[in-house]
This record gives structure tokens, C-alpha cells and sequence, in this order.
């Protein structure tokens, strides 16, 4: 293809209206900047931008509204994370039971590497539970590798609390229902 | 040996030395904010030393400023690794930044940036060929970037260095020629008696403003300031002539490029904006009070900070030109523009007298 480039006019050759063109504009730009606040900046750690709705942040464990870990360490997550940044500590034979009614057991601990979580979703996607979920926190920081290990603590405190079913509760009630349904004399 | 001449060249050398740094550290602060503006941006303003924000109402609006920014800059090109590539030319490579900075600090040895304190003449040397002079040292900076194209093992400042030399010369000429309708008018070359001239008969860029244009546009190609900044053109030479270098000897190319730019603005104001003279108030006439000298020095300060000012303004401005239009623009458009310009001038001055 042969683009005509038209011969540039003397009034054009000159640059001068070019000049006053650039003038103007970048002086506009400077005024409304200046005088007028119209920046595109954002000045980050101050100000952040609205994260969307479905934005996969950083993995957290919740809590049900009454407070408890809704985890019952069964080790799915563990299992289905693409980089194998989740590994949990079962409790044991021995170890701490639950902190809420007719769950079996919770995790002794629980790990997640941020270094390595992809932020996929997938331990959220697969947990029975609904007790991990990817929040919109997206500013990860630490000064070292150890401090990136997310625990079981930091973790649920981030997490915060997750309103929803509480399954095991509405089991135990059908349970509770269930024993008195033949009612007995 | 008069040890008071001595004395005061070594105070006035000593002061006007710190300011030019001083103005070299905040225009390269004035050119990032006021690109940062044209750009809708904000520019630097979080650099600041711990106590700064406890200075009462000032301190947050300096820091919003970046007043503190250069600090930082210079600290951290002092800390910086200074790295040698391998392959260099060594004794050129190092050579390289001491003379591209050299000439650009010496040319403001004879620019009157004021008129008189007590009986010191507010010059480090009233030169009888001050102009001459000028050209002279301003014309040795370009080795310096021809040296650090040379010395750096990379094609990339070797454009540069190459597009330097060549833009250099041909913006010269017209340079030199442009001024001598301003010698011609003024009749002498001694920098202090063009300023005299113009306290006497009012602002050179009134008489001669072919001349002026001509001069201006020269000292944007001489200072490699857009829109003719082949030798540095981030977007095809990577860095341009500087690639290679790293910490205080990038440092030292900076600095050259914006003493120079001092030094253009110095020379622009003293030849055709009248230098430390203000054609109202009786500021035009030598100081004879402490008062009034310290005024001429402000006054002279002030025209230089609009010209540095246009200087960057016009950098966020223009896109820059290919080399064969500046080429084109240099031999064909402003030799021949200034030649004319001489002749008319001549001629009118003939006529005249």
C-alpha cells in the first residue's frame, strides 16, 4: 500500500503553529493538573483501588459467627493445591479436638506458603467446609522467606469471620430432631 | 601577587560553583515535576528525612514538593556500584565524564551574574573576549560525549557519540554566527560592556530577535535537550552515549547536561535579556548599595529560572527530530537564516551611522 503523504505547506513548515499547539497543551494539561486536581495518579498506600467482587486474593481460613474454625482438617485443600503450598498438621489421636459441637477434629496446624500459593482458588473450590476462602488481600509483604509461611493463627485472624450455613450445626439439630421424631412416651 | 584579588576570585569561584550545583540538583527536581504535571501525574513528593514532618505546616508541604528528592538522588548516586563493562577503553572511559562536566562549569566563569558588591565586580573574570571564550569552552564539551561513545564498547553510545559530534558542529556554526549581530549592535565582546550596552539602550532580544530564536534553538541542540537530543534518545540508543556508564560517572554526565543548561540560560540571559539590568526601578545602573547589588544577583537569577523552565517545558512538549531533519534544519535553514541576519544587521548599522 502507498500512503500519499501530502507535502507539508509553508505555514506548516515553519513548526510554529506545532510549537504553539505543544504550548497550549501541555500548559492545559499543567493547569488542570495543578490547579484543578485532575491527576491520574494514585497515590497507593494511601489510596487503593475498589477490588472486584470475584478478585482471588490471598487464601485465609474463617471462622463461623459463633467464632469456631470451621476447618476439620481434612487435608483436601492439602491435597488439591497445584504448588503444594498448603500443608496441615493433623491433630492426632491425642490431639485438640474441635472448638465447636459434632466436628470431629480441627488442624493442629496449618500452614500456607504465600510464596508459593498461585492464587488459584482451588483449596477454596474443593473445601467441604467453606473454611477457606481467597479474600481480596493482595498486598503480601514480609522480610523474609519464614515470614511469608502464613500459620494457622495469622491466618484465621485475617480471615476473619464467615457468615453463611453452618453445616454441622444444622446436622446436629436434624440429628437432635431426628432422635425425637418418634416421639417417645 | 594583589592577595585580595585572589581572595575574592576564590569566594566568587567557590559560590558561584555551589549555586550552579545547587541549580543542577533542583532542575533535575523542576524537571520531573513540572513533566510530572504536563503528564497529569504527581511527581516526587514521599522523600523526606525523618525530622521533616515535624516541621510545623512547611515540612509536609516540602515533602509534597520533594524539596528533599535531590538528597536522595545524590546519595544514592554515590552509593551505587560503579561499574567498569568489560572491553572499555579504559583511560577514555574514565576520561569521558571529567570533560564532559569541565567545560560546562568553566563557561560561567565570565557570565556577569551580577553588577557590583562594594567594589567587587560581580563576575569570577570580566574577560575582554568573553564571548569568544564562551564558544571556545562550550565547543570542548562534545568531546566528552565523543570520548564516552568511543571508550564504551557498545554500538549503542557509539551512535550517540557519532550523532553528537555531527549535531554538535552543525549547531555550533549557526550558534557563533547568531551572535555576532549582537556584537555588532553592542560592538564589543566583553560580556559586562554587552550588558552595559543594553542598561543604556534597552534589551538585546528587541534588536536582534532573529538572532535570539536562532541562539535559543542552537543552545537546545547544544545542551542535547529534546527535541534535539539524538546523542541520549532513550527510545533508540537505549541510553545514547551514557549506556555504559553507571553511578557517579552517569552522575557526571547529568550534571553536565544541566550545567550546561544553566550555562545556556546564563549566556541567553546575559546576551539578550538585558543580564542582571531591570529597566525600571533604577536597577539598570551598577549597584552603589549592598542592598541593590544582592537585587542585581536575584534579579539575574530569576531571568535564568524562566529559562530553565522553558528548557524543560519544551522537553515534555516536542517529540523529537529524525537526524536528517536536524541535520536539515542546522546547515540549511539556520546557517543561512543567520548569515542574512549578520548582513541585514550590517547593513542597517552602515546606514545608520
Amino acid at each position: 500500500m502507498i500512503v500519499n503523504r501530502k507535502p507539508l505547506t509553508f505555514w506548516e513548515r515553519l513548526y510554529l503553529p506545532a510549537i504553539a499547539g505543544g504550548l497550549k497543551v501541555t500548559l492545559r494539561h499543567a493547569y488542570r493538573t495543578l490547579f484543578q486536581g485532575k491527576k491520574v495518579t494514585m497515590e497507593y498506600p494511601e489510596q487503593k483501588w475498589a477490588v472486584p467482587t470475584d478478585y482471588r486474593g490471598a487464601p485465609y481460613l474463617v471462622k463461623d459467627q459463633e467464632g469456631n474454625t470451621k476447618c476439620v482438617s481434612c487435608q483436601l485443600c492439602e491435597f488439591v493445591c497445584p504448588p503444594k503450598a498448603i500443608r496441615i498438621t493433623p491433630p492426632g489421636d491425642t490431639g485438640l479436638k474441635a472448638d465447636r459441637t459434632n466436628a470431629e477434629k480441627m488442624p493442629a496446624e496449618f500452614e500456607i506458603n504465600m510464596l508459593r500459593c498461585i492464587f488459584c482458588s482451588f483449596c477454596q473450590e474443593v473445601c467441604p467446609e467453606e473454611a477457606i476462602f481467597l479474600l481480596k488481600d493482595y498486598s503480601l509483604t514480609g522480610q523474609s522467606r519464614e515470614e511469608m509461611i502464613y500459620d494457622k493463627e495469622k491466618l484465621l485472624a485475617l480471615g476473619g469471620t464467615h457468615g453463611g450455613i453452618q453445616k454441622w450445626k444444622h446436622k446436629l439439630e436434624e440429628a437432635k430432631a431426628q432422635d425425637n421424631f418418634p416421639v417417645k412416651v | 601577587m594583589n592577595w585580595n584579588f585572589v581572595i575574592f576570585s576564590l569566594v566568587k569561584i567557590a559560590i558561584v560553583i555551589g549555586v550552579v550545583q545547587g541549580m543542577v540538583a533542583y532542575a533535575v527536581l523542576a524537571e520531573r515535576k513540572i513533566s510530572a504535571w504536563i503528564q497529569d501525574r504527581v511527581g516526587p513528593n514521599r522523600c523526606a528525612p525523618p525530622f521533616a514532618k515535624y516541621i510545623p505546616v512547611v515540612g509536609p508541604a516540602l515533602i509534597r514538593l520533594g524539596i528533599f528528592q535531590p538528597l536522595a538522588d545524590g546519595l544514592k548516586f554515590m552509593l551505587k556500584e560503579d561499574f567498569t563493562p568489560a572491553g572499555v577503553r579504559k583511560i577514555y572511559f574514565f576520561l569521558a565524564p571529567a570533560i564532559a562536566v569541565i567545560p560546562s562549569m568553566l563557561v560561567v566563569a565570565v557570565i556577569p551574574f551580577g553588577s557590583q558588591i562594594g567594589h567587587q565586580q560581580m563576575v569570577i573574570s570580566d574577560l575582554n573576549v568573553g564571548i569568544l571564550y564562551t564558544f571556545g569552552i562550550v565547543s570542548l564539551g562534545v568531546y566528552g560525549i565523543v570520548l564516552a561513545g568511543y571508550a564504551a564498547k557498545s554500538k549503542y553510545p557509539m551512535f550517540g557519540g557519532i550523532r553528537s559530534s555531527a549535531q554538535m558542529i552543525s549547531y555550533e556554526i549557526s550558534m557563533g554566527m547568531s551572535v555576532i549581530p549582537v556584537l555588532l549592535i553592542a560592538g564589543n565582546l566583553n560580556l559586562s560592556r554587552i550588558i552595559g550596552w543594553q542598561s543604556a539602550h534597552g534589551w538585546m532580544v528587541f534588536y536582534a530577535p532573529v538572532s535570539f530564536i536562532i541562539f535559543l534553538i542552537a543552545s537546545f541542540a547544544e545542551t542535547n535537550r529534546l527535541p534535539f537530543d539524538l546523542p541520549e534518545a532513550e527510545t533508540e540508543l537505549v541510553g545514547g552515549y551514557h549506556t555504559e556508564y553507571s553511578s557517579m560517572k552517569f552522575a557526571l554526565f547529568f550534571l553536565a547536561e544541566y550545567s550546561n543548561m544553566v550555562a545556556s540560560s546564563a549566556m541567553m540571559v546575559t546576551l539578550f535579556f538585558g543580564g542582571w539590568t531591570l529597566p525600571f526601578w533604577g536597577l539598570d545602573h551598577p549597584a552603589a548599595t549592598l542592598g541593590a547589588g544582592l537585587a542585581h544577583i536575584l534579579i539575574f537569577l530569576v531571568k535564568m529560572l524562566l529559562f530553565m523552565v522553558l528548557f524543560i517545558w519544551v522537553r515534555w512538549m516536542f517529540p523529537r527530530f529524525r537526524y536528517d531533519q536536524l541535520m536539515d534544519l542546522g546547515w540549511r535553514r539556520f546557517l543561512p537564516l543567520a548569515l542574512v541576519n549578520i548582513l541585514v544587521t550590517a547593513v542597517i548599522l552602515w546606514m545608520k551611522s
